[in-house]
């Protein structure tokens, strides 16, 4: 099934530690992470940034694999910071490749980058790893809560992210019965280059958003007649509390953070 | 069946018309009356495109009549003010299981209705155990819909309109999609809600053999009433279903056959069991 085969953002069940933390706590303290991370100087504090990241990983029972398969989509972007920082940061040569030099300054300032980019992904997809979908959502909805009064519509956008999983899956079937459907009609959609597969897809994609289209007709209509009319006035289902384990999570993240500040 | 004190439902004169660019204008219904009670179980048949779906969608004000009034519970529908109190008291359960769930989780799907409502937190989660428990899907509320079949589905969706404590739930024809195993659950839990709770239902359909179940059967062709009575006295002289595009139900088309050849056989019958007492009747009497 083509449903198996894609995997919903890339959450990873379980009932660790981290699995268990709020998701505000765990958005905030990843979003807290990434601007520590570019505020860090020298090594030592990459270094206390590292076990810091580790320690997260160790608290998730996440899995080393996980994480390492997370870096392979960046690892050319990776390359290529690293060896743009080696050859064009001035200073003293110190191996020269024709009329590129690599310089002190440049292997130095290499190294901070590939560190900065290989624990920013690693500990954001932490996040992915350890929370639902759609506690990412509530997450999110509560956090944008006081932004609503500045015209930031936090409701409305997680209501669009739990509609959207709610479809992925239906979509991908439907996917695969249009698909099967063409195929049963002679549609090829392995063979040829780039462009002769992509060019295939055309007869999968127009009724695939036609039917989205209708979808979206009825499911409005159905919210309607459920007395849906936006966030005013809604109450929750679900109810996000901190506990004592947010606290002290957070309270060693910042402990861990300010580490690798003074070092 | 409780006929005293106002009509649930009241149509008076109402038509709807359909206001389309290029096409111009499609009548879908025309002038229509028609009661509908409290705890009353009634089946509304015609063929497609017979203006039955409109009509399904004027008793909860998703749409207003173009002309004529349309009553629920002494609001109309034309009132801006009373349009989500008419949602609440008439639910609807609509024909495709996979457009009408909104949630990721069938516990959050019952929940969005009363979320909408503002219902305090936990007399939510008291009315989400008791409609689940009801509805008999306890076991799957940790699921996600798409996980379900498409019976299970329909009843998570009357669940989801049960929970908000409706008077009057309309099935627009929201068994035409599934298996008979499924047709057969929806149609139990629909039942028992009737019975159970008092419960208004309208059930919108082009099955002959599920329109049997209801204690009333209202014909719409091209936007009208035709036929508007019991089951019995609608399929069985009444009017000639086959010039409306419909079929009369097998046991009615059997009763009827032997009838004209010649058989005491009541032209009426509708069940199945009435079908075989007048069959075994025969056989005492030669």
């Amino acid at each position: 099934m083509l449903r198996n085969s894609v995997t919903i953002g890339q959450y990873l069940p379980g009932e660790s530690l981290v699995h268990r933390l709020d998701p505000r706590t765990k958005i905030v303290a990843v979003l807290a992470y990434v601007i520590i991370l570019f505020m860090v100087r020298g090594f030592s504090g990459y270094a206390v940034m590292g076990a810091v990241t580790a320690m997260m990983a160790l608290a998730g029972k996440i899995p080393l694999k996980m994480l390492v398969r997370g870096l392979r989509p960046v690892l050319f972007i990776i390359v290529l910071t690293v060896t743009l920082n080696a050859v064009m940061t001035p200073g003293e040569v110190i191996y020269s490749l024709g009329p590129l030099g690599i310089t002190r300054e440049g292997i130095f300032q290499a190294a901070i980058m590939a560190c900065r980019l290989l624990l920013l992904i690693v500990t954001t997809s932490m996040l992915t790893l350890t929370t639902a979908p759609i506690d990412l959502t509530d997450g999110l909805e509560y956090l944008m809560g006081p932004f609503r009064r500045v015209g930031v519509p936090a409701h409305e956008l997680a209501m669009m992210m739990t509609i959207a999983l709610r479809f992925i899956p239906t979509l991908l079937d439907e996917a695969e019965r249009i698909m099967k459907a063409q195929m049963a009609r002679g549609a090829d959609f392995q063979s040829g280059g780039f462009v002769k597969r992509a060019k295939s897809m055309v007869p999968l994609l127009v009724p695939l958003f036609v039917s989205a289209f209708r979808r979206a007709d009825d499911l409005a209509l159905a919210m309607e007649a459920r007395c849906y009319r936006g966030g005013e006035g809604r109450s929750r289902f679900k109810i996000l509390r901190m506990g004592t384990r947010d606290v002290a999570a957070g309270a060693l993240l910042a402990a861990g953070f300010a580490v690798a500040l003074v070092v | 069946m409780n006929t005293a004190g106002p009509p649930l439902i009241e149509f008076r004169g109402a038509s709807y018309t359909y206001r389309r660019g290029e096409e111009g204008e499609i009548p879908a219904v025309r002038g229509v009356d028609l009661r509908i009670e409290r705890g009353e179980f009634i089946a509304v048949v015609g063929s497609n495109g017979s203006g039955k779906s409109t009509l399904a969608k004027m008793m909860n004000a998703l749409l207003v009549p173009t002309e004529g009034e349309v009553i629920v519970d002494g609001k109309s529908a034309a009132d801006d003010d009373k349009v989500w109190d008419i949602r609440r008291t008439v639910g609807m359960v609509f024909q495709n299981p996979d457009n009408q769930l909104v949630s990721t989780t069938v516990e959050e799907e019952v929940a969005f209705g009363l979320e909408n409502l503002g219902v305090p937190t936990e007399e939510m989660h008291e009315a989400i155990d008791r409609v689940l428990a009801e509805i008999g899907l306890g076991e799957v509320r940790h699921r996600e819909p798409h996980n379900l079949s498409g019976g299970q589905k329909q009843r998570v969706a009357i669940a989801a309109v049960l929970a908000m404590q409706p008077e009057c739930i309309v099935m627009d024809e929201a068994t035409s999609m599934l298996d008979p195993r499924g047709r057969i659950d929806v149609m139990d839990t629909v039942k028992h809600l009737c019975r159970e709770h008092n419960l208004a239902v309208v059930f919108i359909t082009h099955f002959m053999e599920e329109a049997l179940e209801a204690d009333r059967v209202v014909v719409f062709s091209e936007g009208t009433i035709v036929a508007d009575g019991t089951s019995s006295s609608v399929f069985g002289d009444g009017i000639d279903l086959n010039a409306v595009g419909l079929d009369v139900p097998v046991v009615t088309a059997l009763a009827r056959g032997l009838n004209e050849r010649g058989y005491a056989v009541d032209r009426t019958i509708t069940g199945l069991d009435d079908l075989v007492e007048a069959v075994c009747q025969l056989r005492s009497k030669t």
